[in-house]
C-alpha cells in the first residue's frame, strides 16, 4: 500500500486488513480521543499542535513507522524465506591469529552439537557470531552462511527476527503472570492466533519434563527451578521464533534432560549445547572443540562413545532413583537394582 | 569526530553497555570520549576514567534534565573535537520518559533493560520511539520467552530500529553494537545549526520559579489541571 493509499483508510480498517497492526496502534497514544472509524488523513487534521506535543506525534515519523511495519510484519509473516534448513560456519582464525581446525561446519534442523572447552575459551564468543551472522566482520574472522547462501541482513538488524535463542542456568521468570496468560503473552507477541492447542502442548510437555506438574493457573513466579527450566524449554521448542536453540548447560535436578532435547528436535531446531556434563556432550551428534578463542576440532560421537554414554545414563539413572528415593524418606541399601 | 547520544532510564546499564562498546572500539584504534549528563549524582565518570575513557560530567541540579542537556552539548562537543576524538559519547538519563535528547543527524541509541516491565517500551516516549538503535539489556537473567516478548515490544513502538541485546556485564554483544557507533560518513565538526529530532516538553510555571506553596491562588503560568469528573 502506498502512503496516499494509507491515508484514507482509518485504523479500524486497517487492522481489518493487517490484524498485527493492533499492537502498533496500541503504542499510539494520541488515537485514543479519536473514533477509529476515520481516515487517517481527516485525523491528522483533527490533531492540534498542543495534542502532537502532549503525545510526541509527529505526522511524517508516524507515517514512515506504519509503513515500515507493515512491510517488515508482511515479510515476516507471509514468506518461507526464513526458515533455515542448513545453518553453516565458515572457519576464522582463534586468538592467535592460527586457522581454525575444520574446513566447514554445518548445522541441520533437528540435530544436536555439543560445545565443549574451558570457561573463557571463546564459548559465547561462537554464538555471538552466529548470533550476529559473522560476515568476516567479527574478531574471529568466521563466516556464517544460511541455506548455505549469504544471509538476509534482516537477520542482523530486525528486531522481530532474531536466529538464535537462549536458554540459560541464570535466567528466571519476572512477570507477574499465570502459566496461561504468560504462554497468551508469548503467543500474541508471535501473532500467533487461536493459540490454545499450542499453549496446552506446551504445558503438557513442560509437565512431562519436570517431575512435578503445575497448572496453567500456576504464577510462573511460583514455579520451581526444574518447573520453570521445563516450561521455559517446551515454550522454546513450540513458540520462539528463533530456529537456532543455544543451551548453556542443563541441570540435573527436576528434569529429564534427554526428553528436553528430544522437544527441541522434535519442532525442527537447530540444538547448540554448552555443556561440562559429559552425559550432554555425548547425547550430541557432534561436538566443537573449543580452545585459545577458535574450534579446535569437530568431533562426530562415535558408536564406542555412545556405548560408553549407555554406562553414564545408567548411572546418571541410579543416581536419580537414589534422589527420588532419599526424598520419601526410604532407607537405602548398598546394592540397588535399577 | 562523531557523536553518538545514548539514553535510557536510569539504571538500564547505559554506562556497562558503552564501557564495552568502547573496550571494542579502543582495540580497533580509534579514540573514545565520553560526557555523562544526570542530574544530582552521578560516580560513572569515575568508572569511564577507570576504562581510560577522558570523560567530563555535568549535573543538572534544579534544572530539567533534558533542558540542560541541549543548552550544553555543543561545548561538549568542541571538548570532544579539541580532543581529537574519534568518537564521543554522551549519556544522559531519561528522567521523565517524555524527553529524546536526540539530532537530527547524529546516532541515536536508547538503552533498556527486559526487567523494566512488560508496558515499559509503551510508556517510554521519544526517547524510545526516535532511537536508530534499541539496545536491550539484562536478558541474560530473564526467560527466551520474556526476551521475545519484550522486543515485540519495543518493535510495535519503534519498528524502523535496530533492536539489539547487549549484556553489558559479559559484553556479549557489545562488539557488534561498538561496529554500528563509529562511520566514516559521520563525521561533524560542529554542533551549530542542527536541531533536536523532537521538541522538549514545555513547562513555565510558578513552581519552575520557585514557588513551593500548594493551592490555586499560587499557580501560575503553563499550569494543567487533571480532569477528575472525566477520568
Amino acid at each position: 500500500m502506498t502512503q496516499r493509499e494509507i491515508l484514507q483508510h482509518s485504523p479500524q480498517s486497517l487492522i481489518e486488513k493487517y490484524p498485527f497492526l493492533s499492537s502498533f496502534f496500541e503504542g499510539q497514544h494520541w488515537m485514543t480521543k479519536f473514533n477509529p472509524n476515520q481516515p487517517l488523513a481527516e485525523l491528522f487534521s483533527l490533531i492540534d499542535e498542543e495534542q502532537a506535543e502532549d503525545h510526541a506525534f509527529d505526522m511524517h515519523d508516524f507515517l514512515d513507522q506504519l509503513m515500515d511495519f507493515i512491510a517488515e510484519m508482511q515479510a515476516f509473516i507471509g514468506k518461507e524465506s526464513f526458515v533455515v534448513n542448513k545453518l553453516t560456519i565458515l572457519p576464522g582464525t582463534n586468538k592467535s591469529g592460527e586457522n581454525e581446525g575444520f574446513e566447514k561446519l554445518e548445522f541441520e534442523p533437528r540435530t544436536i552439537t555439543s560445545i565443549v572447552g574451558p570457561t573463557g575459551s571463546g564459548k559465547s564468543r561462537l554464538l555471538a557470531d552466529i548470533e550476529w551472522v559473522a560476515q568476516g566482520d567479527t574478531p574471529t574472522k568466521r563466516k556464517i552462511l544460511i541455506n548455505e547462501e549469504l544471509p538476509d541482513n534482516a537477520w542482523r538488524f530486525s528486531g522481530n527476527r532474531k536466529l538464535v535463542a537462549q536458554l540459560s542456568q541464570n535466567m528466571n521468570f519476572v512477570m507477574d503472570l499465570s502459566v496461561k496468560d504468560f504462554l497468551e503473552l508469548h503467543a500474541k507477541s508471535r501473532m500467533v492466533t487461536d493459540s490454545g492447542a499450542l499453549i496446552n502442548k506446551i504445558i503438557s510437555y513442560a509437565n512431562e519434563l519436570a517431575g512435578e506438574k503445575f497448572s496453567p493457573d500456576t504464577a510462573i513466579t511460583a514455579l520451581s527451578g526444574g518447573q520453570s527450566r521445563a516450561l521455559m524449554i517446551a515454550d522454546t521448542a513450540l513458540l520462539s521464533q528463533s530456529p537456532v536453540v543455544l543451551i548453556d548447560e542443563i541441570e540435573n535436578a527436576g528434569i529429564d534432560r534427554k526428553k528436553a532435547l528430544e522437544i527441541l528436535t522434535g519442532e525442527d531446531k537447530i540444538v547448540l549445547m554448552a555443556t561440562h556434563d559429559p552425559l550432554l556432550a555425548l547425547m550430541a551428534d557432534q561436538r566443537i572443540v573449543i580452545k585459545k578463542g577458535g574450534i579446535h576440532s569437530v568431533i562426530k560421537t562415535s558408536a564406542e562413545e555412545r556405548a560408553l554414554m549407555a554406562e553414564l545414563e545408567k548411572a546418571d539413572l541410579k543416581q536419580q532413583q537414589i534422589r527420588t528415593a532419599l526424598r520419601s524418606g526410604a532407607v537405602l541399601q548398598y546394592k540397588m537394582n535399577v | 569526530m562523531n557523536l553518538v547520544t545514548i539514553s535510557g532510564p536510569p539504571s538500564s546499564g547505559k554506562t556497562a553497555v558503552i564501557l564495552k562498546a568502547a573496550e571494542n572500539l579502543k582495540n580497533r584504534g580509534l579514540k573514545v570520549g565520553a560526557v555523562k549528563f544526570d542530574c544530582l549524582h552521578t560516580d560513572d565518570d569515575l568508572a569511564y576514567e577507570k576504562a581510560g575513557i577522558p570523560v567530563k560530567k555535568g549535573l543538572s541540579g534544579s534544572l530539567c534534565p533534558d533542558h540542560y542537556f541541549v543548552s550544553n552539548i555543543e561545548a561538549v562537543t568542541a571538548w570532544g573535537l579539541e580532543e581529537n576524538f574519534d568518537v564521543l559519547v554522551s549519556e544522559s538519563a531519561g528522567l521523565c520518559n517524555r524527553c529524546s535528547p536526540y539530532i537530527k543527524e547524529i546516532k541515536a541509541v536508547c538503552v533498556i533493560d527486559n526487567l523494566s516491565g512488560i508496558n515499559t517500551p509503551r510508556k517510554i516516549g521519544p526517547m524510545l520511539r526516535m532511537a536508530d538503535i534499541v539496545v536491550i539489556t539484562k536478558g541474560d537473567i530473564v526467560s527466551q520467552a520474556e526476551r521475545e516478548v519484550f522486543a515485540a515490544g519495543v518493535y510495535a513502538v519503534n519498528p524502523g530500529a535496530v533492536i539489539m541485546h547487549v549484556n553489558g556485564l559479559t559484553g556479549q554483544g557489545a562488539y557488534e553494537l561498538s561496529t554500528l557507533l563509529f562511520d566514516e560518513n559521520l563525521k561533524i565538526d560542529t554542533l551549530k545549526g542542527k536541531k533536536l529530532r523532537f521538541s522538549m516538553p514545555s513547562a513555565l510555571c510558578s513552581y519552575c520559579l520557585g514557588e513551593t506553596r500548594i493551592g490555586e491562588s499560587y499557580q501560575m503560568g503553563n499550569v494543567r489541571k487533571i480532569d477528575i469528573k472525566n477520568n
